[in-house]
Parts: structure tokens; C-alpha cells; sequence
């Protein structure tokens, strides 16, 4: 028997982290190319953690490795 | 400085994804190297260098937190199984969105933001996870947590993510503007 839309966003970050076994993901991925409305749950999440990844996305302020280095000195 | 240098980047991201304030971050990130620079006989070999000094950035920031009574208790009667049954709110397809979108400030700032309404708990969770990618083992130790806690948490932070997100990066990409949500059962 094929999965529902609830079992399907219940497995979502298992699938995501590829531990659901072989049964399971073949069940979770038959549901989804049927299903507009989990595979936009899907790709969304994949999409998500591709952009926190994106190092431009927490980047590191100018000039803040000089103010470490005068922070740092100044209490040593 | 020349021990903890390599790690800026990697602390900056992590205070900046917990506190979704630059000048916060900045704080946090000075006080957390000058925490491990004073407490380097304390790092236990058995941890990676880097994780080490995550886990002292996010106690700067948990201790921010309480200073500025700002502490989030998790609800009373709040359950894994409740993280594990999370109903999508928004359903919108979502396609890739192009790189050179995350040029743009706006676009930046509000995943930065979109992290910051997250609550405590999930936010740290995904910070360690999905932004500094350490395993479930590694998270669950430096959050003192079990590791089915890490899964759970993090399966609710990240659809809780992509439904605070969808509104923007969904039909009309990247346009921001907060439309009404669809559920397909409606």
C-alpha cells in the first residue's frame, strides 16, 4: 500500500538524511512524483539547506578580524 | 589568535544564525574566542577543535539570552511526536532559486531573519545540523540532548523554515510579497 501526504512529511528530514531503509524510500519516493503538493515540500527543504549552506548567506563582516586582534590584545 | 583564526568564519556564522543580529553576533564571537583562548586546557581531544568551539558559542549566546531575560521555554506538554506530525502550511512549488539571488541583500537578511523567529531550540539545533553540518552524534553531545531529540527538532526547524519562507520564494520567486497560504485540502 502506498503512503499519505502525513506519512510522507512524517519521513521528510528521514529521507532527507538518507535514513530511511530501501522499502521505505521507494514507498516515499513513489509518493511524491505523484504528489504536486510533497514534492513541493520536498524541494523546498532541499532548497532551504542549500541556501543556509551558501557561505554568502552568513558571511563575515569587514574588518572584523582586525577588531578581534585589537579586542584580544586589549585584554591580554 | 593564530589557533582560533581559521574558525571565524565558522563561529561568525553560528552567532549570527542564533542571534539574527550583526552586532550581537559580533559580541558573541568576541567573547567566544576569548573564552577558548582562556580555556584552552579545558578542550578535551575526544571533540573536534571546531565543534569545541561552537558549543562555548552557543553557551555566550544562550547566556546573552538570559541576561536579557530573553530565554525560551520549551511549552509544557510538548511532546517529539508533536515535532514529528507537523503539518506543512504552505504549499507552493518551490524551485530551485538562482544563485545569484543570494547576492541581493533582502534576500540574505531574510533568511537570517526567517532563522531568528525560529525558537531556541530549533534554531540551534539546524545551526548545527544543516548550516555547520555536524553529524547527529556530535549535536546531540554539544546540545546535551538525546539523539532522537536532534532528529525531531530538526525535522520540525526545517518545515517550520520552509513554510516561513515559501511566501517568498514561491510562484513569483524572490518578490517577498506575503500571499495568501494554500492547503490543498482547501
Amino acid at each position: 500500500m502506498g503512503m499519505r501526504c502525513e506519512e510522507v512529511w512524517r519521513d521528510l528530514s528521514e529521507y532527507i538524511d538518507g535514513d530511511l531503509n530501501q522499502d521505505q524510500r521507494v514507498l516515499f519516493e513513489d509518493h511524491v512524483v505523484a504528489c504536486r503538493h510533497c514534492t513541493a515540500v520536498l524541494d523546498g527543504t532541499h532548497n532551504l539547506i542549500r541556501l543556509y549552506r551558501d557561505e554568502r548567506i552568513l558571511s563575515v563582516p569587514e574588518g572584523l578580524h582586525d577588531r578581534l586582534i585589537t579586542t584580544i590584545r586589549g585584554t591580554r | 589568535m593564530s589557533l582560533v583564526g581559521p574558525y571565524q568564519r565558522m563561529v561568525h556564522a553560528t552567532a549570527l544564525s542564533l542571534t539574527g543580529n550583526k552586532d550581537d553576533a559580533e559580541d558573541m564571537v568576541q567573547s567566544a574566542l576569548l573564552k577558548a583562548l582562556c580555556h584552552l586546557d579545558q578542550f578535551r581531544r575526544e571533540s573536534r577543535f571546531g565543534t569545541w568551539l561552537i558549543q562555548i558559542t552557543i553557551n555566550e549566546v544562550r547566556m546573552r539570552k538570559r541576561k536579557d531575560r530573553r530565554v525560551e521555554m520549551i511549552p509544557i506538554g510538548y511532546t517529539a511526536e508533536d515535532d514529528m506530525n507537523y503539518v506543512p502550511k504552505d504549499f507552493q512549488d518551490w524551485r530551485e532559486i538562482p544563485s545569484e539571488a543570494l547576492e541581493r541583500a533582502e534576500i540574505r537578511e531574510s533568511l537570517v531573519k526567517a532563522l531568528a523567529e525560529l525558537a531556541q531550540h530549533y534554531r540551534e539545533v539546524f545551526v548545527l545540523r544543516d548550516i555547520q553540518e555536524r553529524s547527529v552524534t556530535e549535536t546531540a553531545s554539544v546540545l546535551g540532548v538525546s539523539r532522537s531529540a536532534v532528529k525531531t527538532r530538526l525535522h520540525r526547524a526545517r518545515l517550520l523554515l520552509r513554510d516561513l519562507l515559501a511566501p517568498g520564494f514561491g510562484l513569483d520567486r524572490l518578490a517577498w510579497n506575503v500571499r495568501e497560504v494554500r492547503r490543498p485540502w482547501e
